[in-house]
């Protein structure tokens, strides 16, 4: 167990591409933290830094105090879980989890009670002498991790572990991976591309976006307190609604009606000298339908007609189309394009709204929506800095 | 943690289908497959089993071209001669020795250059091609190129020698000449066929080990040659069955003096220079067997034993 520094951390491949730039994060000792964003904004070249297996470019990275920068993985004593799981094939179960063991030279009899005993906390035990090519996608799953805890490592690094398995599965196995982490108390950092995998099992998350770290935080802080476009909208699901927004005297106007703007967020924005034309965000839990809502609440009406609605027993959510949406904005684009909406030939601009079960919105036909205007996000356009949570990410 | 249930039970070897019954269409699928591959078979009849037929039909009888009206059927009688005499045994003893140290050096020396290879980031294309070179020579050329090299007042290597030094005259230095030859000429044949075996290792897999604490030569003891062992096999089956025939190097190097002849050698001399169609016969079949044995031992030990015998999913 251990606390993992990362100072300034930048890697740059020889043929020029900058993967991650100028990383900072101390990861304390037993802390679980995730490491989320879209495809390629480097979330696996900054765990292979950290297992040694890609140079460091610049910066400096120290594992329990020690710099590590130049040791080779081996001397480490860091374990890591693949995507692929990477077993051994040609090596029994036994053999794969006592491997680094049998090279660290313990003595056998001390393998064998370490290898059975975390293949009895992974329930293992009657797979220990079969190869990994006839084990189930699961148990391969559970054969990488009993590599792993054999060990007792300094720490875990974990590059999407799940998202081999089918969806039920991976449910499972992320609360049985958070509760062997809380168990075991090793430090973890976990790779996923999966906000929702992000947002259950980590202590911190850390979203990036194109080899920057875009914020540091508890999940419910970056939940509430996005420090931008991107955060927001990456964070959350379904993601949230964002709309093009003019400033006016006591109110943004937006094509779902004008929401009002109270005083503290009007000291907010003239503090921060913010833009008149604004982009402002709603969740889909911020909506409501207007005839459930009692008069005592603050906020504002609008009416808008149902394109689509879909019950979930729960919730029902409301899909419905506005004209005007922010267009331009770069973030907003990249968001889209990574959760798959950019390709569905949606003209418009499409708004989620998640409302209580008893709503009787209809398919097809106008219904009053209400909206929560003090949990309203502001953003400028220009920055995608949410103007209504200034404050800098907590590292 | 407790398994998830319904994935013990998948855990099971699935049952294997069902023999012999075949549907409707996968009778015509084969059908087709028969049809199509006809051809080919009419072809491979045509220019290897003809001969091979001729050549042990020639091989049981007495047959002197010289003589040629005084042939008759002898049945075994050729064999018998050819497995009693010094020399067969002589030329099968060195050719067993070259096989085996040259293919045993080409292992070695050709699995080097695959992971040079396969870990070059600069200059790939130039080093593959440069590794090449000697394969893409043709072996009489080479041959003779070692020959002017070897011959003392001629040669550039023999001059490196001590005076008086003739090394292609004596037996041994003779013989580990030609495996010389035999080396340099067919590694880089070993070593892309290796580099295309390596290429087979998951990455992951190799840095799975590298994490879990392997040295470079645990990493390829332990992980990478397991995992190449198909691709091991194959590039060694196919080098032992060519090594096996050598021919042209001796034939350039020494034409089989001293003691250095192979069987193929013995073969020709037999058949081209004796003209004794009937013994001549006799030694190709037995190198004919002798290859086959080869082939077989191969498939059987060691395919049977091969993890990647039947491949493996991960
Ligand atoms: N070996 C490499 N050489 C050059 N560029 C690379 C190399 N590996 C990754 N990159 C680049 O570095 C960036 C980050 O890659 P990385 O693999 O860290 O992404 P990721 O966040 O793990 O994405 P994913 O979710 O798809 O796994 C990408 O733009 C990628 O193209
Ligand atoms: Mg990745």
């Amino acid at each position: 167990m251990a606390e993992i520094v990362l100072d300034g951390i930048t890697k740059r491949y020889p043929d020029g591409a900058l993967a991650v730039r100028d990383f900072n994060l101390t990861i304390a000792d037993g802390e679980f933290v995730i490491l989320v964003g879209p495809s390629g904004c480097g979330k696996s070249t900054t765990l292979n830094m950290i297992a040694g297996l890609e140079d460091i470019t610049e910066g400096t990275l120290r594992i329990d105090g020690r710099v590590v920068n130049d040791r080779a993985p081996k001397d480490r004593d860091i374990a890591m879980v693949f995507q692929s799981y990477a077993l051994y094939p040609h090596m029994n179960v036994r053999d794969n989890m006592g491997f680094a063991l049998r090279l660290a030279k313990v003595d056998k009899a001390v393998i064998r009670t370490k290898v059975e005993e975390a293949a009895r906390i992974l329930d293992l035990t009657q797979h220990l002498d079969r190869k990994p090519a006839n084990l189930s996608g699961g148990q391969r799953q559970r054969v990488a991790m009993g590599r792993a805890i054999v060990r007792d490592p300094k720490a875990f690094l974990m590059d999407e572990p799940l998202s081999n398995l089918d969806a039920k599965l991976r449910v499972q196995m992320r609360t049985q991976i958070a509760a062997l982490q809380r168990r075991l108390g090793t430090t973890t950092v976990y790779v996923t591309h999966d906000q929702v995998e992000a947002m259950t099992l980590g202590d911190r998350v850390v979203v990036m976006r194109g080899g920057l770290v875009q914020q540091v935080g508890t999940p419910q802080h970056l939940y509430d307190a996005p420090v931008n476009l991107f955060v927001a909208g990456f964070i959350g699901s379904p993601g949230m609604n964002f709309l093009g927004a003019t400033l006016e005297q006591n109110a943004l106007r937006t094509s779902l009606g004008d929401l009002a703007v109270d005083d503290r967020l009007r000291r907010l924005l003239e503090r921060q000298d913010a833009p008149r034309e604004l982009i402002v965000g709603i969740r889909p839990e911020d909506f409501e339908d207007a005839a459930l809502v009692g008069e005592r609440r603050t906020g504002q009406a609008c009416t808008a007609t149902v394109d689509v609605r879909e019950s979930v027993g729960s919730d029902v959510y409301v899909h419905f189309t506005q004209e005007g949406g922010p267009a331009g904005i770069t973030e907003l684009a990249e968001l889209a394009a990574d959760s798959g909406l950019a390709d569905t030939g949606m003209r418009g601009h499409r708004i989620v709204a998640r409302l209580d079960p008893a709503t009787r919105a209809a398919e097809g036909s106008p219904m009053d929506l209400w909206i929560d205007t003090s949990r309203i996000h502001v953003f400028d356009p220009a920055t995608g800095a949410n103007l209504t949570h200034p404050e800098r990410a907590e590292y | 943690m407790s398994p998830p249930a319904a994935e013990t039970e998948a855990a099971a070897p699935s049952a294997p289908g069902r023999r012999g019954e075949l549907s409707e269409g996968a009778r015509q699928e084969r059908r087709l497959g028969l049809l199509l591959c006809a051809p080919a078979v009419v072809v491979m009849v045509a220019v290897t089993a003809y001969p091979i037929a001729y050549a042990i039909y020639l091989s049981l009888q007495r047959y002197d071209l010289r003589f040629p009206d005084q042939a008759h059927w002898v049945g075994f009688g050729n064999y018998g001669a050819v497995l009693t005499s010094p020399f067969w045994w002589q030329a099968l003893w060195v050719t067993v020795l070259i096989t085996v140290v040259s293919v045993a050096v080409e292992l070695v020396l050709g699995m080097a250059l695959a992971l040079v290879m396969h870990r070059a980031i600069f200059g790939r294309g130039t080093v593959r091609t440069a590794v090449l070179i000697p394969y893409g020579i043709v072996t009489v050329v080479a041959a003779y190129s070692w020959q002017y090299a070897w011959t003392p007042g001629t040669g550039y290597l023999a001059a490196l020698l001590p005076a008086g030094s003739a090394p292609l005259t004596d037996q041994w230095q003779a013989i580990g000449l030609i495996i010389l030859a035999e080396v340099w000429k067919t590694t880089p044949f070993m070593a892309l066929l290796l580099l295309a075996g390596l290429a087979l290792v998951p990455g992951e897999t190799v840095r799975a080990a590298m994490v879990d604490g392997a040295t470079f030569w645990q990493r390829l003891w332990l992980v990478i040659l397991p995992l190449m062992k198909p691709a091991i096999l194959v590039a060694l089956l196919f080098r032992t069955l060519d090594a096996f025939r050598i021919f042209d190097n001796i034939y350039v190097l020494t034409g089989g003096s001293n003691d250095t002849g192979s069987v193929s050698i013995l073969g020709y001399d037999n058949l081209f220079t004796a003209l004794n169609l009937g013994i001549g016969s006799a030694i190709s079949v037995l190198i004919f067997l002798c290859v086959a044995a080869i082939a077989f031992l191969f498939i059987k030990i060691f395919g049977a034993a091969a993890p990647g015998g039947e491949p493996e999913r991960r």
